[in-house]
């Protein structure tokens, strides 16, 4: 109790508060902003954290970060555009409901599972930090190739529509994934010689042209309407929480579980979270054929898990200073500066520090239900302005977003291209989330296939030897299976009866 | 190139609207308006850092403000081209790391530390030589004793392929007689994920250096047998360097440096380094190093050139050894 004393003590500054207050408001700007991610929003308060106490400069990253994947559902619902690569799995799904007129429902979801989902993760974090790190640690490429086989085949799930075109989408992605110089081998490939292909198409760009772009030249080609329905006004935002939550509880709590997860394994983070957890949500989904159509299920699980991955990701970067994704990758510098050198120790040695670090995780994804709330209700008043006058609008500052990941033009370009095939893809019916997916999770599954060969001078045995790897390559072998099986089956049935359903 | 010039373009316009009506009224000696330091690395990342501190520093001493913009990607070659190709007019310098000495050799580009007007090397930190806790081996000669019995079964990672600490393990090996190849090279995204394949029993050694090693070191999880380098870590003063423990000696480590295009005068030259020579002497520069565990190495100018020079032929010496030159 000593501890936790102390560790209020360290918070209960104004200092700290005050600063915590204003990472709050940051994190919300830049991540509603299309293209500035949440990595990018806690790189740019880096150089502002030399000149702070240690408790505060980690209570502004921990509150900027859990904020910044919030507000990236804003613009995606609004907009259909993404704030950050997190929101990118259900932007879709939550954009059909501000077409139906229920922005605010599909928002206040966000923000109440957002906070609960990150509620969540503090808990294991606090709870089971060392434990959890240790199982971490024992992932080596094999495991990781399987983990990234499964996220692939979470593409067959997430596109509505044939499997064929999921297919086709997801094969564009893994084509551009290929680019560039990144690769096991630092082979440069599909560079024809230019320098900034080598640098491989930026994820970011690619998925602003794809979402955003896109949706601007929709709109110019469909002569510019106003969107037709009226927003229902929930009103008092708070009011159908309760009901939310006891609806939605399995699919929350599965949320929670798996972003967590997948937030304490290094190398994955928010946005692979909101994927796979759309994906499972509509695989084991009562009623799978209303994702896609403004349904709030899948939003519920995969809005839960984004945030639920950013406490995940605390549990390798604090044990073993090992980042659990991009975000504490830079948190770790910074720890290290303040003297709180990340270690099994830290835990021992620091507790009151360790104990305001939990703190602030607590008070950030408590604060982001007020502060979120009055963000929601700036933002709707976008979707009064004319889209004449609101998508040029939305281009520029896509541009932005774009020119912001690199600092160079060429990224401008990029978002462009993807833009138009983005375009062309929707207007073919085929979906372009499968496309983003396989350039998140392409590299991951080459990377950990080329390394895992290495490593096992050429035989694929070795991706059953470790028990871990060979538990998650018999479940991988099994989805598939079963999905054929299944798809077999219903075929068969079909052909047995030929009379109409 | 068009889009530089775009770049460049805008970049004059912003400058031209937002700072040239102050700048006009104070027009005054080098530098008179902000200076632009370009890093080819990504955001947070330990080199971004190292130009961030540099940058705070440096801004209070010159009285402008030193905006750090990160140029990735292709594994750093464009944001070292772009550093090249930037005006030479004093306003735009850059970060070069280790890897200029490197990717010339590989094909990749032909732009190697000729290109740049050397200012101040500000970091080194050396390779050394890390094994899993678990491991059989307690110092060096048992390691390399069991590569010898077998070789091609231990294998290697902590970088890409052809990174620098790939180079560091096979430059040790040929150093020894051995052929480098018997350490097979596992790439991977950097130190900290080879680390944690080190510690889930996926590879047997990482070459990294000590500060990226540091908190699985202090954690008990991996050992660190020899340092690259002609004196041991002062924050790890047991672990020997590799001529104590082998009898060979064999220095390299990753290093970063500022550097302005070719061309840029003699005159802000001379003003920059005096400049980075007070931000690295300064107490925030030191401590912040020390604490992120960095080492700090100063050369300035000429000195520096040939330090870039000397670093570039060793490097691809043990490239071609190991057979990664085009």
């Amino acid at each position: 109790m000593d501890t936790l004393e102390a560790a209020f003590g360290l918070i209960l500054h104004w200092d700290v508060v005050t600063t915590i207050a204003i990472a709050a408001i940051f994190g919300l700007f830049v991540g509603a902003i299309p293209g500035l991610t949440a990595t990018m929003a806690i790189a740019l308060l880096v150089p502002t954290t030399f000149f702070m106490d240690p408790v505060p400069a980690i209570g502004a990253m921990i509150t900027c970060s859990a904020m910044a994947i919030f507000a990236g559902d804003i613009p995606g619902t609004m907009l259909r555009i993404p704030g950050t690569p997190a929101s990118a799995a259900y932007a879709d799904e939550a954009f059909r409901m501000t077409q139906k007129g229920e922005a605010e429902i599909a928002l206040g979801a966000n923000l109440l599972f957002s906070a609960v989902g990150g509620l969540f993760g503090t808990a294991i974090l606090m709870l089971m930090a060392p434990w959890l790190a240790e199982v971490a640690l024992k992932f080596s490429s094999f495991e990781y190739f399987w983990m990234a086989l499964l996220g692939l085949t979470c593409a067959t799930f997430i596109g509505t529509g044939a499997p064929i075109k999921g297919l086709i989408s997801l094969f564009i992605g893994l084509l551009v994934a290929t680019v560039g110089l990144n690769n096991p081998a630092g082979v440069p490939r599909f560079t024809f010689g230019d320098i900034n292909l080598l640098g491989g198409i930026d994820f970011i760009s690619a998925m602003i042209g794809l979402f955003a772009v896109s949706e601007v030249l929709r709109v110019a080609a469909s002569g510019a309407r106003s969107l037709p329905v009226p927003q229902a006004s929930v009103g008092n935002l708070f009011k159908g929480w309760g009901r939310l939550f006891v609806r939605y509880w399995p699919q929350q709590l599965r949320g929670n579980i798996l972003g967590t997860a997948i937030g304490v394994l290094p190398g994955s983070g928010a946005d692979i979270a909101a994927w796979v957890s759309y994906a499972v949500s509509r695989k084991f989904s009562r009623t799978p054929e209303k994702f896609g159509t403004g349904h709030l299920e899948g939003i519920v699980e995969s809005t839960s898990a984004n945030n639920a991955a950013l406490g995940g990701a605390w549990v390798p970067a604090l044990v073993f200073g090992i980042p659990g994704d991009s975000i504490t990758a830079i948190v770790i510098g910074v720890l290290y500066v303040k003297g709180v050198n990340p270690g099994p120790t830290l835990f021992l040695t620091n507790p009151q520090t360790i104990y305001a670090i939990f703190l602030i995780f607590i008070i950030a994804n408590l604060i982001m239900v007020p502060f979120g709330w009055g963000a929601i209700k700036l933002a709707k008043q976008i979707l009064r302005v004319p889209p004449k006058i609101l998508m040029p609008v939305i281009l520029s500052f896509c541009m932005v977003g774009a020119f912001a990941t690199n600092n160079a033009t060429f990224d401008v370009s990029v978002m462009l291209v993807f833009g138009v095939l983005g375009f062309i893809m929707e207007e073919n019916d085929i979906p372009i989330a499968p496309c983003i997916l396989g350039i998140v999770l392409g590299p991951m599954l080459e990377q950990n296939f080329v390394t895992s060969m290495i490593k096992s001078d050429g035989s694929f045995l070795a991706f059953f030897e470790r028990p871990i790897a060979a538990g998650l390559g018999l479940f991988t072998l099994f989805v598939w299976g079963a999905s054929f099986v299944s798809s077999y089956l219903a075929q068969r049935r079909a052909a047995d009866d030929p009379s109409p359903a | 190139m068009n889009f530089a010039r775009i770049l460049r373009g805008l970049a004059a316009g912003a400058i031209a609207t937002f700072v040239l009506p102050v700048t006009m009224a104070l027009a005054g000696p080098y530098p008179d308006r902000p200076i632009t330091l370009i890093v080819p690395w990504g955001a947070g990342g330990g080199t971004d850092a190292t130009a961030r501190i540099l940058a705070s520093i440096l801004q209070e001493d010159i009285g402008q403000p030193v905006n750090v913009v990160n140029r990735t990607g292709g594994s750093g070659v464009v944001g070292h081209s772009a550093i090249a190709e930037a005006d030479p007019d004093g306003y735009t310098i850059g970060l070069a790391t280790v890897e200029i000495g490197m990717m010339h050799w590989q094909g990749l580009t032909k732009l190697d530390y000729s290109a740049y007007t050397p200012l101040a090397l500000v970091n080194e930190d050396p390779g050394a030589v890390q094994v899993s806790a678990d491991s059989p081996w307690k110092d060096l000669p048992s390691l390399i004793e069991a590569i010898k019995a077998d070789p091609g079964k231990y294998k290697a990672s902590g970088t890409g392929q052809g990174g620098i600490w790939h180079l560091a393990i096979a430059g040790l090996l040929s150093k020894l007689e051995i052929d480098p190849t018997a350490v097979p090279w596992v790439p991977s995204k950097g130190a900290a994920p080879g680390l944690q394949d080190l510690v889930a029993g996926g590879v047997s050694i990482v070459p990294c250096s000590i500060p990226e090693a540091r908190s699985l070191l202090e954690a008990g999880r991996v050992r660190s047998l020899a340092v690259m380098s002609e004196t041991r870590n002062a924050a790890f003063p047991d672990v020997p360097t590799t001529k104590e423990a082998m009898g060979v000696s064999w220095t390299i480590g990753a290093w970063r440096g500022i550097v302005a295009p070719k061309g840029i005068s003699d005159e802000q030259a001379q003003t920059l380094i005096a400049a980075l020579k007070k931000a690295y002497d300064s107490d925030e520069y030191k401590t912040f190093m020390s604490k992120q565990g960095f080492g700090i190495r100063w050369a300035s100018g000429a000195d520096f050139g040939t330090f870039m020079k000397e670093s570039n032929e060793t490097l691809g010496e043990v490239m071609k050894t190991v057979g990664l030159t085009k």
